[in-house]
Protein backbone atom coordinates (compact mmCIF):
# COMPACT_ATOMS: atom_id res chain seq x y z
CA UNK A 1 0.00 0.00 0.00
CA UNK A 2 1.20 3.43 -0.85
CA UNK A 3 -0.06 6.65 1.37
CA UNK A 4 0.61 10.54 0.36
CA UNK A 5 -0.36 12.23 3.57
CA UNK A 6 -0.75 15.82 3.23
CA UNK A 7 1.65 16.29 0.52
CA UNK A 8 2.36 19.82 -0.55
CA UNK A 9 4.54 21.39 -3.18
CA UNK A 10 5.26 24.77 -4.61
CA UNK A 11 7.12 25.13 -7.57
CA UNK A 12 9.82 28.29 -8.02
CA UNK A 13 8.38 29.46 -4.46
CA UNK A 14 8.70 33.38 -3.68
CA UNK A 15 9.17 33.92 -7.32
CA UNK A 16 6.80 35.41 -9.78
CA UNK A 17 6.10 31.99 -11.22
CA UNK A 18 5.19 30.53 -7.98
CA UNK A 19 2.83 27.91 -8.69
CA UNK A 20 1.05 25.98 -6.15
CA UNK A 21 1.56 22.39 -7.88
CA UNK A 22 0.46 20.08 -5.00
CA UNK A 23 -2.38 21.33 -2.20
CA UNK A 24 -2.87 18.98 0.67
CA UNK A 25 -3.13 15.39 -1.23
CA UNK A 26 -4.41 12.24 0.79
CA UNK A 27 -4.16 9.64 -0.91
CA UNK A 28 -4.07 5.63 -0.05
CA UNK A 29 -3.33 3.43 -3.39
CA UNK A 30 -4.64 0.32 -1.72
CA UNK A 31 -3.05 -3.47 -3.08
CA UNK A 32 -4.69 -3.80 -6.36
CA UNK A 33 -5.96 -0.30 -7.03
CA UNK A 34 -5.94 0.57 -10.41
CA UNK A 35 -6.73 4.25 -10.11
CA UNK A 36 -7.70 6.23 -13.37
CA UNK A 37 -6.31 9.92 -12.50
CA UNK A 38 -7.85 12.90 -14.88
CA UNK A 39 -7.99 16.77 -14.84
CA UNK A 40 -7.13 20.13 -17.03
CA UNK A 41 -3.68 20.42 -18.24
CA UNK A 42 -1.98 22.24 -15.08
CA UNK A 43 -4.12 20.61 -12.57
CA UNK A 44 -1.69 18.25 -11.31
CA UNK A 45 -2.01 14.81 -12.68
CA UNK A 46 1.57 14.53 -13.67
CA UNK A 47 3.21 16.25 -10.82
CA UNK A 48 1.09 14.04 -8.57
CA UNK A 49 2.92 10.56 -10.44
CA UNK A 50 5.95 12.69 -10.03
CA UNK A 51 6.02 13.04 -6.75
CA UNK A 52 4.99 9.33 -6.40
CA UNK A 53 8.11 8.79 -8.04
CA UNK A 54 10.27 10.51 -6.49
CA UNK A 55 11.53 13.11 -9.07
CA UNK A 56 10.98 16.05 -6.27
CA UNK A 57 10.45 16.31 -2.55
CA UNK A 58 7.37 17.42 -1.48
CA UNK A 59 7.73 20.60 0.88
CA UNK A 60 5.50 19.44 3.58
CA UNK A 61 4.06 15.51 3.85
CA UNK A 62 4.99 12.34 3.93
CA UNK A 63 4.77 9.30 1.40
CA UNK A 64 5.07 5.44 2.69
CA UNK A 65 5.16 2.48 0.40
CA UNK A 66 4.38 -0.60 2.48
CA UNK A 67 4.15 1.46 5.71
CA UNK A 68 8.04 2.36 4.84
CA UNK A 69 8.91 5.81 4.72
CA UNK A 70 10.45 6.87 1.20
CA UNK A 71 9.37 10.80 1.99
CA UNK A 72 13.07 11.48 1.26
CA UNK A 73 14.04 8.74 -0.75
CA UNK A 74 15.75 9.39 -4.41
CA UNK A 75 13.81 8.95 -7.54
CA UNK A 76 16.53 6.19 -8.28
CA UNK A 77 16.18 4.48 -4.84
CA UNK A 78 12.09 4.12 -5.07
CA UNK A 79 12.22 2.45 -8.59
CA UNK A 80 12.71 -0.28 -6.40
CA UNK A 81 9.07 -0.35 -5.60
CA UNK A 82 7.82 1.86 -8.37
CA UNK A 83 7.96 1.47 -12.17
CA UNK A 84 6.61 4.10 -14.45
CA UNK A 85 5.86 4.42 -18.53
CA UNK A 86 6.10 8.07 -20.16
CA UNK A 87 4.04 10.29 -22.78
CA UNK A 88 7.39 9.94 -25.01
CA UNK A 89 7.96 6.39 -26.52
CA UNK A 90 11.19 7.27 -26.59
CA UNK A 91 11.56 7.74 -22.83
CA UNK A 92 11.33 4.44 -21.61
CA UNK A 93 13.79 2.88 -23.75
CA UNK A 94 17.71 2.93 -24.88
CA UNK A 95 17.88 3.30 -28.38
CA UNK A 96 21.30 2.49 -29.01
CA UNK A 97 20.75 -1.03 -26.98
CA UNK A 98 19.68 -4.11 -28.30
CA UNK A 99 15.97 -5.30 -26.97
CA UNK A 100 17.67 -8.00 -25.12
CA UNK A 101 19.81 -5.68 -23.16
CA UNK A 102 17.28 -3.12 -22.57
CA UNK A 103 15.04 -6.47 -21.18
CA UNK A 104 18.16 -7.19 -18.85
CA UNK A 105 18.42 -3.74 -17.66
CA UNK A 106 14.72 -3.51 -16.72
CA UNK A 107 15.51 -7.00 -15.37
CA UNK A 108 17.17 -5.60 -12.56
CA UNK A 109 15.28 -2.63 -11.72
CA UNK A 110 16.06 -1.77 -7.77
CA UNK A 111 18.41 -4.59 -7.72
CA UNK A 112 22.96 -4.00 -7.05
CA UNK A 113 24.19 -3.93 -10.57
CA UNK A 114 27.63 -5.41 -10.43
CA UNK A 115 30.11 -7.08 -12.73
CA UNK A 116 28.07 -10.06 -13.39
CA UNK A 117 27.39 -10.21 -17.21
CA UNK A 118 24.87 -7.12 -18.62
CA UNK A 119 22.86 -9.83 -20.67
CA UNK A 120 22.46 -13.53 -19.36
CA UNK A 121 22.34 -16.53 -21.65
CA UNK A 122 19.82 -17.72 -19.00
CA UNK A 123 17.60 -14.98 -19.50
CA UNK A 124 17.44 -15.69 -23.41
CA UNK A 125 14.42 -17.57 -22.68
CA UNK A 126 12.20 -15.77 -20.63
CA UNK A 127 13.32 -12.56 -22.88
CA UNK A 128 11.72 -14.79 -25.54
CA UNK A 129 8.60 -15.68 -23.65
CA UNK A 130 7.54 -12.06 -22.41
CA UNK A 131 8.06 -11.08 -25.98
CA UNK A 132 5.86 -13.11 -27.80
CA UNK A 133 3.04 -12.14 -25.10
CA UNK A 134 2.84 -8.61 -26.89
CA UNK A 135 2.63 -10.29 -30.43
CA UNK A 136 4.69 -8.11 -32.09
CA UNK A 137 7.41 -10.45 -33.34
CA UNK A 138 9.80 -8.82 -31.44
CA UNK A 139 11.20 -12.23 -29.71
CA UNK A 140 12.80 -13.05 -32.83
CA UNK A 141 14.47 -9.66 -32.65
CA UNK A 142 16.37 -9.94 -30.05
CA UNK A 143 19.61 -8.13 -30.90
CA UNK A 144 17.97 -5.14 -33.00
CA UNK A 145 18.68 -1.94 -31.78
CA UNK A 146 15.46 -0.37 -30.27
CA UNK A 147 16.09 2.68 -32.03
CA UNK A 148 14.78 0.96 -34.97
CA UNK A 149 11.91 0.48 -33.62
CA UNK A 150 8.41 2.30 -34.38
CA UNK A 151 6.89 4.28 -31.13
CA UNK A 152 4.31 1.85 -30.54
CA UNK A 153 6.58 -1.12 -30.37
CA UNK A 154 8.73 0.90 -28.09
CA UNK A 155 5.75 1.77 -25.79
CA UNK A 156 4.83 -2.29 -25.52
CA UNK A 157 8.78 -2.60 -24.59
CA UNK A 158 8.39 0.25 -22.47
CA UNK A 159 5.22 -1.41 -20.85
CA UNK A 160 7.06 -5.31 -20.95
CA UNK A 161 10.22 -3.47 -19.16
CA UNK A 162 7.71 -2.06 -16.78
CA UNK A 163 6.68 -5.11 -15.10
CA UNK A 164 9.71 -7.73 -15.50
CA UNK A 165 9.63 -7.09 -11.73
CA UNK A 166 6.12 -6.61 -10.26
CA UNK A 167 6.53 -3.13 -8.89
CA UNK A 168 4.35 -2.55 -5.69
CA UNK A 169 2.77 0.38 -8.00
CA UNK A 170 2.73 1.29 -11.87
CA UNK A 171 2.68 4.83 -12.63
CA UNK A 172 1.16 5.38 -16.52
CA UNK A 173 1.76 9.00 -17.26
CA UNK A 174 -0.26 9.14 -20.33
CA UNK A 175 1.10 6.30 -21.53
CA UNK A 176 -0.57 6.53 -24.88
CA UNK A 177 -0.87 9.76 -25.84
CA UNK A 178 1.63 9.92 -28.37
CA UNK A 179 0.83 6.86 -30.13
CA UNK A 180 -2.17 6.58 -33.55
CA UNK A 181 -5.61 5.62 -32.25
CA UNK A 182 -4.79 2.02 -33.40
CA UNK A 183 -1.55 1.45 -31.61
CA UNK A 184 -3.07 3.69 -28.73
CA UNK A 185 -5.82 1.12 -28.41
CA UNK A 186 -3.33 -2.21 -28.63
CA UNK A 187 -1.13 -0.58 -25.62
CA UNK A 188 -4.37 -0.01 -23.60
CA UNK A 189 -5.46 -3.82 -24.42
CA UNK A 190 -1.74 -4.19 -23.27
CA UNK A 191 -1.66 -2.29 -19.90
CA UNK A 192 -5.33 -3.87 -18.99
CA UNK A 193 -4.25 -7.25 -19.61
CA UNK A 194 -0.56 -6.66 -17.54
CA UNK A 195 -2.35 -5.18 -14.60
CA UNK A 196 -5.12 -8.11 -14.43
CA UNK A 197 -2.99 -10.73 -15.19
CA UNK A 198 0.11 -9.89 -12.45
CA UNK A 199 -2.60 -8.17 -10.51
CA UNK A 200 -0.91 -5.11 -10.23
CA UNK A 201 -1.30 -1.42 -8.36
CA UNK A 202 -1.22 1.33 -10.66
CA UNK A 203 -2.61 4.81 -11.79
CA UNK A 204 -3.26 5.92 -15.01
CA UNK A 205 -3.22 9.23 -15.96
CA UNK A 206 -5.67 9.98 -19.09
CA UNK A 207 -7.57 12.87 -21.08
CA UNK A 208 -10.02 9.75 -22.47
CA UNK A 209 -12.69 10.35 -20.38
CA UNK A 210 -14.49 6.67 -21.45
CA UNK A 211 -11.06 5.11 -20.90
CA UNK A 212 -11.17 6.79 -17.41
CA UNK A 213 -14.46 5.40 -16.42
CA UNK A 214 -13.95 1.90 -18.60
CA UNK A 215 -10.40 1.31 -17.16
CA UNK A 216 -9.81 0.46 -13.57
CA UNK A 217 -11.54 0.35 -10.29
CA UNK A 218 -11.43 3.71 -9.04
CA UNK A 219 -11.47 7.69 -10.57
CA UNK A 220 -9.51 10.77 -9.43
CA UNK A 221 -10.17 14.12 -10.52
CA UNK A 222 -7.20 17.16 -10.10
CA UNK A 223 -7.93 20.71 -10.00
CA UNK A 224 -5.43 23.22 -9.34
CA UNK A 225 -3.22 20.84 -7.18
CA UNK A 226 -6.38 19.17 -4.82
CA UNK A 227 -8.42 15.94 -5.48
CA UNK A 228 -11.67 17.01 -5.85
CA UNK A 229 -13.19 13.64 -6.43
CA UNK A 230 -12.50 10.36 -6.12
CA UNK A 231 -14.97 7.29 -6.64
CA UNK A 232 -14.68 3.60 -6.31
CA UNK A 233 -16.24 0.57 -7.29
CA UNK A 234 -20.25 0.46 -8.14
CA UNK A 235 -20.25 3.97 -7.78
CA UNK A 236 -17.60 4.42 -10.64
CA UNK A 237 -18.94 1.92 -12.94
CA UNK A 238 -21.96 3.64 -13.09
CA UNK A 239 -20.71 6.97 -13.84
CA UNK A 240 -21.10 8.39 -17.42
CA UNK A 241 -18.92 10.89 -19.52
CA UNK A 242 -21.72 13.57 -18.50
CA UNK A 243 -21.28 13.32 -14.77
CA UNK A 244 -17.29 13.68 -15.33
CA UNK A 245 -17.83 16.65 -17.58
CA UNK A 246 -20.65 18.51 -15.23
CA UNK A 247 -17.99 17.93 -12.58
CA UNK A 248 -15.14 19.30 -14.32
CA UNK A 249 -16.43 22.64 -14.86
CA UNK A 250 -18.52 22.88 -11.75
CA UNK A 251 -14.90 22.57 -10.15
CA UNK A 252 -14.13 25.48 -12.38
CA UNK A 253 -16.90 27.27 -11.91
CA UNK A 254 -17.33 27.09 -15.88
CA UNK A 255 -21.13 26.89 -17.10
CA UNK A 256 -21.47 23.77 -19.35
CA UNK A 257 -22.47 25.77 -22.52
CA UNK A 258 -19.19 24.01 -23.84
CA UNK A 259 -20.76 20.68 -23.56
CA UNK A 260 -21.73 19.36 -26.67
CA UNK A 261 -18.79 20.33 -28.63
CA UNK A 262 -16.82 18.14 -25.97
CA UNK A 263 -18.41 15.63 -26.28
CA UNK A 264 -18.66 15.34 -30.38
CA UNK B 1 58.08 8.94 -44.47
CA UNK B 2 61.42 6.84 -42.86
CA UNK B 3 60.49 3.79 -41.22
CA UNK B 4 61.63 5.23 -37.96
CA UNK B 5 59.19 8.22 -38.11
CA UNK B 6 56.72 5.68 -39.27
CA UNK B 7 57.28 3.71 -35.96
CA UNK B 8 57.59 6.66 -33.84
CA UNK B 9 54.05 7.98 -34.91
CA UNK B 10 52.62 4.65 -34.33
CA UNK B 11 54.62 4.34 -30.86
CA UNK B 12 52.65 7.98 -29.86
CA UNK B 13 48.95 6.70 -31.47
CA UNK B 14 49.25 4.05 -29.08
CA UNK B 15 50.39 5.77 -26.13
CA UNK B 16 48.14 8.97 -26.20
CA UNK B 17 45.78 6.02 -27.67
CA UNK B 18 45.18 5.01 -24.18
CA UNK B 19 43.98 8.76 -23.33
CA UNK B 20 41.76 8.50 -26.58
CA UNK B 21 40.13 5.77 -25.16
CA UNK B 22 39.44 7.39 -21.84
CA UNK B 23 37.77 10.41 -24.12
CA UNK B 24 36.00 7.95 -25.92
CA UNK B 25 34.38 6.83 -22.64
CA UNK B 26 33.31 10.28 -21.58
CA UNK B 27 32.46 12.23 -24.68
CA UNK B 28 30.68 8.91 -26.64
CA UNK B 29 29.53 7.26 -23.74
CA UNK B 30 28.29 9.25 -21.16
CA UNK B 31 27.99 12.18 -23.61
CA UNK B 32 30.06 14.39 -20.84
CA UNK B 33 32.89 16.46 -22.97
CA UNK B 34 35.52 16.35 -20.30
CA UNK B 35 38.00 18.70 -20.41
CA UNK B 36 39.71 17.78 -17.50
CA UNK B 37 41.91 15.53 -19.53
CA UNK B 38 44.54 18.17 -20.29
CA UNK B 39 45.27 18.36 -16.84
CA UNK B 40 44.87 15.00 -15.93
CA UNK B 41 47.78 13.70 -18.84
CA UNK B 42 50.01 15.87 -17.03
CA UNK B 43 49.18 14.75 -13.29
CA UNK B 44 49.90 11.06 -14.29
CA UNK B 45 53.04 12.29 -15.50
CA UNK B 46 54.03 14.21 -12.58
CA UNK B 47 53.04 11.50 -10.30
CA UNK B 48 54.88 8.55 -12.35
CA UNK B 49 58.15 10.81 -12.29
CA UNK B 50 57.77 11.80 -8.83
CA UNK B 51 57.26 8.15 -7.98
CA UNK B 52 60.11 6.75 -10.36
CA UNK B 53 62.28 9.00 -8.45
CA UNK B 54 61.43 8.11 -5.26
CA UNK B 55 62.58 4.65 -6.27
CA UNK B 56 59.27 2.79 -6.52
CA UNK B 57 58.62 0.62 -9.39
CA UNK B 58 57.77 2.39 -12.95
CA UNK B 59 54.74 -0.34 -13.48
CA UNK B 60 53.74 0.67 -9.64
CA UNK B 61 54.04 4.17 -10.93
CA UNK B 62 51.22 3.67 -12.88
CA UNK B 63 49.12 2.70 -10.10
CA UNK B 64 49.59 5.84 -8.69
CA UNK B 65 49.09 7.97 -11.51
CA UNK B 66 45.85 5.55 -12.40
CA UNK B 67 44.45 6.67 -8.78
CA UNK B 68 45.60 10.61 -9.32
CA UNK B 69 43.75 10.90 -12.31
CA UNK B 70 40.30 8.98 -11.22
CA UNK B 71 40.33 11.20 -8.50
CA UNK B 72 40.75 14.57 -10.47
CA UNK B 73 38.02 13.23 -12.68
CA UNK B 74 35.66 12.72 -9.53
CA UNK B 75 35.96 16.37 -8.60
CA UNK B 76 34.88 17.09 -12.11
CA UNK B 77 31.79 14.70 -12.04
CA UNK B 78 31.01 15.69 -8.44
CA UNK B 79 30.92 19.26 -9.45
CA UNK B 80 28.95 18.43 -12.10
CA UNK B 81 26.13 16.19 -10.62
CA UNK B 82 25.93 17.17 -7.14
CA UNK B 83 26.44 21.01 -7.40
CA UNK B 84 24.86 21.42 -11.09
CA UNK B 85 28.16 23.22 -12.73
CA UNK B 86 27.95 22.61 -16.45
CA UNK B 87 30.11 19.80 -17.21
CA UNK B 88 32.04 21.91 -19.58
CA UNK B 89 32.47 24.57 -17.41
CA UNK B 90 32.99 21.85 -14.11
CA UNK B 91 35.98 20.27 -16.15
CA UNK B 92 37.52 23.57 -17.28
CA UNK B 93 37.83 24.07 -13.34
CA UNK B 94 39.64 21.06 -12.35
CA UNK B 95 41.81 21.03 -15.51
CA UNK B 96 43.30 24.52 -14.66
CA UNK B 97 43.60 23.93 -10.66
CA UNK B 98 45.31 21.23 -11.68
CA UNK B 99 47.92 23.46 -13.14
CA UNK B 100 48.84 24.37 -9.95
CA UNK B 101 48.48 21.09 -8.51
CA UNK B 102 51.08 19.24 -10.87
CA UNK B 103 53.44 22.11 -10.25
CA UNK B 104 53.50 20.90 -6.67
CA UNK B 105 53.56 17.45 -6.85
CA UNK B 106 56.82 17.98 -9.04
CA UNK B 107 58.06 20.63 -6.67
CA UNK B 108 58.48 22.75 -9.69
CA UNK B 109 57.34 22.93 -13.94
CA UNK B 110 59.02 19.76 -15.05
CA UNK B 111 60.89 16.65 -13.86
CA UNK B 112 63.66 14.84 -15.77
CA UNK B 113 63.46 11.02 -15.52
CA UNK B 114 67.00 10.29 -18.31
CA UNK B 115 68.38 7.81 -16.22
CA UNK B 116 65.97 6.51 -14.40
CA UNK B 117 64.07 3.48 -14.66
CA UNK B 118 60.97 2.93 -17.02
CA UNK B 119 58.83 0.54 -17.99
CA UNK B 120 60.76 -0.06 -20.73
CA UNK B 121 63.86 -1.49 -18.81
CA UNK B 122 61.45 -4.90 -18.68
CA UNK B 123 61.08 -5.31 -21.95
CA UNK B 124 64.69 -4.54 -23.00
CA UNK B 125 66.05 -7.15 -20.20
CA UNK B 126 63.79 -9.95 -22.43
CA UNK B 127 66.08 -8.95 -25.40
CA UNK B 128 63.33 -6.37 -27.13
CA UNK B 129 65.67 -3.93 -29.09
CA UNK B 130 64.81 -0.59 -27.50
CA UNK B 131 63.52 0.73 -30.45
CA UNK B 132 60.49 -1.96 -30.40
CA UNK B 133 60.36 -1.68 -26.99
CA UNK B 134 57.88 1.26 -27.42
CA UNK B 135 55.46 0.14 -29.70
CA UNK B 136 55.69 -3.39 -28.02
CA UNK B 137 54.90 -2.22 -24.50
CA UNK B 138 51.98 0.68 -25.23
CA UNK B 139 50.52 -1.44 -28.00
CA UNK B 140 50.18 -4.25 -25.42
CA UNK B 141 48.86 -2.08 -23.02
CA UNK B 142 46.69 -0.05 -25.34
CA UNK B 143 45.05 -3.66 -26.34
CA UNK B 144 44.61 -4.51 -22.74
CA UNK B 145 42.66 -1.33 -22.06
CA UNK B 146 40.49 -2.14 -24.92
CA UNK B 147 39.65 -5.43 -23.96
CA UNK B 148 39.37 -4.31 -20.52
CA UNK B 149 36.93 -1.46 -20.76
CA UNK B 150 35.02 -3.36 -23.84
CA UNK B 151 34.39 -6.19 -21.17
CA UNK B 152 33.28 -3.90 -18.35
CA UNK B 153 30.71 -1.93 -20.42
CA UNK B 154 29.61 -5.65 -21.23
CA UNK B 155 28.93 -5.88 -17.29
CA UNK B 156 25.57 -5.13 -15.63
CA UNK B 157 26.97 -2.31 -14.01
CA UNK B 158 29.06 -1.25 -17.66
CA UNK B 159 25.28 -1.39 -19.31
CA UNK B 160 24.32 1.07 -16.69
CA UNK B 161 27.13 3.40 -17.92
CA UNK B 162 25.84 2.91 -21.59
CA UNK B 163 22.27 3.69 -20.77
CA UNK B 164 22.81 6.71 -18.44
CA UNK B 165 24.80 8.34 -21.78
CA UNK B 166 21.51 7.67 -23.84
CA UNK B 167 18.18 7.84 -21.74
CA UNK B 168 19.32 9.11 -18.20
CA UNK B 169 15.80 9.21 -17.23
CA UNK B 170 14.86 5.68 -17.93
CA UNK B 171 17.82 4.29 -16.20
CA UNK B 172 16.76 6.13 -12.92
CA UNK B 173 13.37 4.61 -13.51
CA UNK B 174 15.04 1.55 -13.63
CA UNK B 175 17.12 2.01 -10.40
CA UNK B 176 20.12 3.57 -11.52
CA UNK B 177 22.10 6.13 -10.14
CA UNK B 178 23.23 8.17 -12.49
CA UNK B 179 25.49 10.50 -10.68
CA UNK B 180 27.26 7.26 -9.37
CA UNK B 181 27.57 5.80 -12.51
CA UNK B 182 28.76 9.71 -14.34
CA UNK B 183 31.08 9.51 -11.19
CA UNK B 184 32.51 6.27 -11.64
CA UNK B 185 32.55 6.78 -15.26
CA UNK B 186 34.17 10.73 -15.72
CA UNK B 187 36.65 9.15 -12.83
CA UNK B 188 37.24 5.96 -15.09
CA UNK B 189 38.33 8.01 -18.27
CA UNK B 190 40.61 10.40 -16.29
CA UNK B 191 42.12 7.48 -14.79
CA UNK B 192 43.12 6.30 -18.47
CA UNK B 193 44.40 9.44 -19.51
CA UNK B 194 46.62 9.64 -16.65
CA UNK B 195 48.11 6.28 -17.36
CA UNK B 196 48.71 7.73 -20.74
CA UNK B 197 50.62 10.42 -19.25
CA UNK B 198 52.76 8.47 -17.56
CA UNK B 199 53.67 6.52 -20.25
CA UNK B 200 54.29 9.75 -22.38
CA UNK B 201 56.33 10.68 -19.21
CA UNK B 202 58.69 7.80 -19.60
CA UNK B 203 58.71 7.66 -23.19
CA UNK B 204 60.39 11.41 -23.70
CA UNK B 205 62.22 11.18 -20.80
CA UNK B 206 60.19 13.63 -19.10
CA UNK B 207 57.28 14.88 -16.66
CA UNK B 208 56.15 18.32 -17.88
CA UNK B 209 53.70 20.95 -17.05
CA UNK B 210 53.02 21.71 -20.56
CA UNK B 211 52.32 18.23 -22.05
CA UNK B 212 48.62 18.08 -21.17
CA UNK B 213 48.08 21.58 -23.47
CA UNK B 214 45.69 19.96 -26.33
CA UNK B 215 45.24 16.82 -25.38
CA UNK B 216 41.48 16.36 -25.83
CA UNK B 217 41.99 18.24 -29.06
CA UNK B 218 43.82 15.25 -29.99
CA UNK B 219 41.31 12.79 -28.11
CA UNK B 220 38.60 14.67 -29.74
CA UNK B 221 40.24 14.28 -33.24
CA UNK B 222 41.74 10.84 -32.80
CA UNK B 223 37.67 9.81 -32.18
CA UNK B 224 36.55 11.34 -34.85
CA UNK B 225 38.80 9.70 -37.71
CA UNK B 226 38.19 6.53 -36.10
CA UNK B 227 34.88 6.83 -36.12
CA UNK B 228 34.57 7.94 -39.62
CA UNK B 229 37.71 5.49 -40.82
CA UNK B 230 36.60 2.39 -39.22
CA UNK B 231 32.90 2.91 -38.32
CA UNK B 232 31.52 2.57 -34.73
CA UNK B 233 28.36 -0.58 -35.08
CA UNK B 234 29.64 -2.10 -31.81
CA UNK B 235 30.50 -1.16 -28.52
CA UNK B 236 34.19 -3.03 -29.14
CA UNK B 237 34.31 -2.19 -32.78
CA UNK B 238 34.11 1.71 -31.37
CA UNK B 239 36.16 0.91 -28.93
CA UNK B 240 39.20 -0.47 -31.28
CA UNK B 241 38.21 1.99 -33.98
CA UNK B 242 39.23 5.79 -31.53
CA UNK B 243 42.73 3.27 -30.88
CA UNK B 244 43.37 3.20 -34.49
CA UNK B 245 42.41 6.39 -35.03
CA UNK B 246 44.99 7.50 -32.62
CA UNK B 247 47.48 6.25 -34.91
CA UNK B 248 45.85 7.24 -38.10
CA UNK B 249 45.94 10.67 -36.52
CA UNK B 250 49.49 10.86 -35.08
CA UNK B 251 50.78 9.48 -39.34
CA UNK B 252 48.56 12.31 -40.33
CA UNK B 253 50.23 14.47 -38.20
CA UNK B 254 53.99 13.09 -39.13
CA UNK B 255 52.93 13.07 -42.36
CA UNK B 256 51.87 16.45 -42.73
CA UNK B 257 54.77 17.95 -40.57
CA UNK B 258 56.81 16.20 -43.45
CA UNK B 259 55.28 17.42 -46.25
CA UNK B 260 57.34 19.34 -48.61
CA UNK B 261 55.29 21.48 -51.51
CA UNK B 262 58.62 23.65 -53.14
CA UNK B 263 60.33 25.10 -50.43
CA UNK B 264 57.41 25.11 -48.26
CA UNK B 265 57.41 23.23 -44.99
CA UNK B 266 55.53 23.29 -42.04
CA UNK B 267 56.96 24.18 -38.34
CA UNK B 268 56.12 22.03 -35.28
CA UNK B 269 54.46 25.47 -34.49
CA UNK B 270 51.87 24.72 -37.42
CA UNK B 271 50.83 21.38 -35.22
CA UNK B 272 47.38 23.00 -34.35
CA UNK B 273 46.41 24.04 -37.36
CA UNK B 274 47.14 20.98 -39.12
CA UNK B 275 45.14 19.34 -36.11
CA UNK B 276 42.27 21.47 -36.56
CA UNK B 277 41.80 20.96 -40.79
CA UNK B 278 42.48 17.37 -39.84
CA UNK B 279 39.33 17.36 -37.94
CA UNK B 280 37.75 19.49 -40.15
CA UNK B 281 38.28 17.34 -42.73
CA UNK B 282 37.15 13.74 -40.48
CA UNK B 283 34.21 16.01 -39.89
CA UNK B 284 32.83 16.71 -42.93
CA UNK B 285 34.42 13.90 -44.65
CA UNK B 286 31.10 11.53 -44.02
CA UNK B 287 28.75 14.57 -44.78
CA UNK B 288 30.37 15.42 -48.27
CA UNK B 289 30.37 11.30 -48.64
CA UNK B 290 26.27 11.47 -48.33
CA UNK B 291 26.20 14.62 -50.89
CA UNK B 292 28.24 12.82 -53.36
CA UNK B 293 26.29 9.36 -53.13
CA UNK B 294 23.05 11.55 -53.65
CA UNK B 295 23.73 12.77 -56.83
Amino acid sequence: MITLDACQKYFHKGSVNEVFALNNINLQIKEGDFITVIGSNGAGKSTLLNCIAGCFFPDTGKITVNKKDVTRWPEYKRARYISRVFQDPLLGTCPSATIEQNLALANRRGLRRGLGRGVKAKDGELFRSRLAHLGLGLEERLLDKVGLLSGGQRQALTMLMATMIRPEVLLLDEHIAALDPKTAGKILTLTRDIVKEQGLTSMMITHNMKHAISFGNRLIMLHQGRIIYDVRGEEKNTLTVEDLVRRFYESQGEELAMDSMLLS
Amino acid sequence: MTLYAALGAIEQGLVYGIMVIGVYLTFRILDFPDLTVDGSLPLGAAISAVAITAGYNPYLSLVFAAMGGFLAGVVTAVLNTKFKILHLLASILTMIALYSINIRIMSGPNIALLSADTVFDAVIALGVPPHYSGVLVFGMLAAATVVLIVWFLGTELGQAMLATGDNPQMVTSLGVNTHAIIILGVGLSNGLVAISGALVAQNQGAADVGMGIGTIVAGLASVIIGETVFGSSSIARAFVAALLGSILYRLAIALALGLEIGGFTFNPSDLNLVTAILVISALIAPNLKNRLIQR
